[in-house]
């Protein structure tokens, strides 16, 4: 009986269980205009990766415990000391010390609103957001850098005041954990498992 | 990075001329499944050999290296794609190595070749790109094409490519389009031009004939956006043969391909468009220092530079570029240019991060009737035409093969044997499609210096390559 892939780390070693593979037949592809003729073969993939969140394993984290954390470049020799982070860096892009992990809830909640937007009416395999999606940019007071991330309430437009979500219920411990909602939404129209943290 | 050290800026010099003897297509299409890719790349090589009125054996006798240009391996399973096509192209032992910079991957793959040249490693070497986008489902190939976002930050939401580009469609619109109707109808003629240009391409397959309301009323992918303002998926193969001065005289002696002097130069940005910080504008040699001193207030909402307006990339390779080889104003030096038109918008922002025209003002080279081979305001020549293709909208988009494919194009209209070439009939024949009856000849009379422009999605890497005839350099000893 398949099982879903399961990884855990002991000793700084990844330990794997369950299937992370399954194997499908390949199908031969027939060209139905040549009186069926072999024109190639299906090549069926369906693979479970690995992937280390590294020194940003804290912000994916305390997604789920309504928290946004940033980073700051705290090395008084870099030329461009104090800058803010948001999306989190791990290190400084100019000096490449480590940058300190700093909390910017209260600043998100504060201070957030729409950069750009896009309405996206389509999306890719493996989707899981609802269509249509509205992708929303998101500056913030004292941070360089704009976050990307989803509307879940309203229609978006530039300048539009944005208060963050968290999914604290059943948390996917991706970037799909937080997003936005206009300033005046209250707690009964959120999506289902999302509270303001 | 947001401030850059004249090391950093110093233009970049080839240590010897370099030149583009001669470069071939294959058919490109939207899907080809009686063709395995090493078809397409040996139709790509042959068409090359015999433009210099060789054949592929005699050409292969002179290529010492060879630089692949093949973007997504995971499209096809095939890991190492590269090293299939070489030994196809029977090239072992030669040295050979792929490159992959997103829809930059043609252009990057010239300046690799153009660099291995310059530097005396290699007197003749192959630049190949190919793509085939054809293996997977529709929603499965967004979903690949979105692994080249961020995957932790911006590829889980919605596995689609598009929703991160059009965010600055959707601020450029805004801010510098204002959301007029008139912009939205700008935007329309770009998609109307390149469809209608790639009708009288035998290599397009995007080839349309369709009014600026056809395009309006086309279905929305991501508004303002709409089908018709989007990029072809493609599958084909490109090559060009990059040589230095004796060899580029040799292979070309009693042709009719003159060697052209060839430059590319290369800028990126972080492929996480919301990342990029505030920094002053880099100014191009026909900009002054002054120009935009008051743009946020001519255009409120553009305080940010480069931010979700601007390719900082693309204005970068262009500043390398043009220092390369003495350009000092796109619109007057050079007689035509293959720009990267993924989206009809991004088009029209490219055209201010070359300095066609001023940012905020890139709808104008449009409207002004100077892109378009004939101008149809006045009925004269246009001044600076583009992509005569059909570009990415109407021709081809088979990503490693872009690039190439542009610097192809221009290069036909300098051998002055655009009609030659796109008006053989037996081509056309070749690749099963009928040649138009009200074909037009759409060389560009006279060109001698041209530029293509390969760009990766964002415009996390763009390239810059300018074609010259050697006898009409702008710079001595460029």
């Amino acid at each position: 009986m398949s099982k879903f892939a399961q990884v855990t780390v002991k000793n700084n070693r990844y330990i794997f269980s369950g299937d992370f593979h399954h194997i499908c037949p390949n199908q031969p592809i027939r060209d139905l205009d040549n009186n069926g003729r072999l024109t190639g073969i299906t090549n069926p993939r369906d693979m479970t990766y690995v992937h280390s969140y590294g020194g940003e394993a804290v912000f994916f984290e305390n997604l789920s415990r309504g928290k946004i954390h940033g980073s700051r470049c705290d090395n008084p020799e870099c030329e461009f000391t104090g800058t803010v982070y948001l999306p989190f860096r791990i290190h400084c892009p100019d000096c490449l010390a480590k940058n300190t992990v700093i909390d910017l809830t209260d600043i998100c909640k504060t201070s957030a609103r729409i950069h750009t937007f896009m309405v996206c009416e389509r999306s890719g395999a493996f989707n899981t957001l609802a269509k249509p999606m509205k992708f929303i940019n998101i500056e913030f007071d004292g941070v360089a850098t704009i976050l990307m991330s989803y509307l879940s309430v309203g229609e978006p437009r530039i300048g539009m005041r944005v208060k963050p979500i968290f999914k604290t219920t059943d948390p996917t411990y991706t970037i799909l954990d937080l997003s936005w909602v206009p300033e005046d939404t209250q707690k009964n129209q959120l999506p289902p498992g999302f509270s303001f943290g | 990075m947001i401030t850059f050290s004249h090391r950093q800026l110093k233009t970049p010099r080839l240590l010897r001329p370099v030149y583009l003897v001669t470069a071939g297509l294959s058919k490109c299409d939207r899907a080809m499944p009686d063709k395995r890719t090493e078809e397409l790349c040996i139709e790509a090589l042959a068409m090359a050999a015999k433009l210099i009125d060789r054949t592929p054996a005699e050409l292969k006798k002179y290529i010492h290296t060879a630089y692949y240009g093949h973007f997504a391996d995971h499209f096809g399973d095939q890991l190492l794609g590269e090293a299939v096509i070489h030994d196809r192209l029977g090239l072992d032992p030669l040295g050979n190595v792929g490159i992959k910079t997103g829809g930059a991957t043609g252009g990057s793959t010239l300046w690799e070749a153009v660099k291995a040249v310059a530097s005396g490693y290699s007197d003749c070497v192959l630049a190949m790109g190919w793509e085939r986008m054809d293996e997977v489902p529709t929603d499965e190939g967004n979903h690949l094409i979105a692994c080249a976002a961020d995957k932790d930050w911006e590829t889980p939401l919605g596995h689609i490519y598009t929703g991160y580009y059009a965010v600055m469609a959707q601020k450029y619109w805004q801010v510098f389009g204002r959301e007029e109707d008139s912009f939205r109808r700008t935007l329309a003629e770009i998609s109307v031009k390149h469809h209608g240009y790639a009708r009288f391409n035998p290599f397009a397959h995007g080839g349309m004939k369709i009014t600026a309301e056809d395009v309006i009323n086309s279905p929305v992918v991501a508004y303002p956006l709409r089908a018709l303002d989007c990029c072809l998926m493609s599958v084909g193969a490109a090559c060009a043969i990059i040589c230095d001065e004796d060899t580029a005289t040799e292979l070309t002696k009693n042709t009719r391909n003159k060697p052209l002097r060839i430059w590319v130069a290369a800028g990126s940005h972080t492929l996480r468009p919301a990342c990029r910080r505030n920094m002053e504008i880099p100014l191009l040699p026909n900009e002054s220092p002054d120009q935009y001193k008051d743009l946020a207030e001519r255009f409120p909402g553009s305080e940010r530079y480069p931010g979700f307006t601007g390719f900082l990339a693309a204005r970068i390779s262009a500043l390398y570029a043009y220092n390369m080889c003495g350009i000092t104003d796109p619109s007057e030096d050079l007689d035509l240019v293959e720009l990267h038109d993924a989206f009809t918008i991004s088009d029209i922002q490219t055209y201010e991060d070359l300095g066609i025209r001023p940012y905020g003002y890139g709808r104008d080279y449009v409207e002004s009737g100077d892109c378009y081979h004939t101008n149809p305001r006045t009925g004269q020549p246009g001044k600076l035409p583009s992509n005569i293709s059909g570009g990415l909208i109407g021709c081809m988009h088979a990503v490693g093969a872009t690039g190439i494919m542009q610097v192809f194009e221009v290069a036909t209209h300098l051998w002055n044997r655009w009609a030659e070439i796109h008006g053989d009939k037996a081509l056309w024949e070749k690749f099963g499609r009928q040649k138009p009856d009200d074909w037009q000849d759409l060389q560009v009379a006279g060109a001698r210096r041209g530029m293509a422009v390969s760009h990766a999605g964002v415009g996390s890497h763009v390239t810059c390559t300018v074609l010259m005839d050697p006898d009409s350099l702008i710079k001595e000893n460029a």
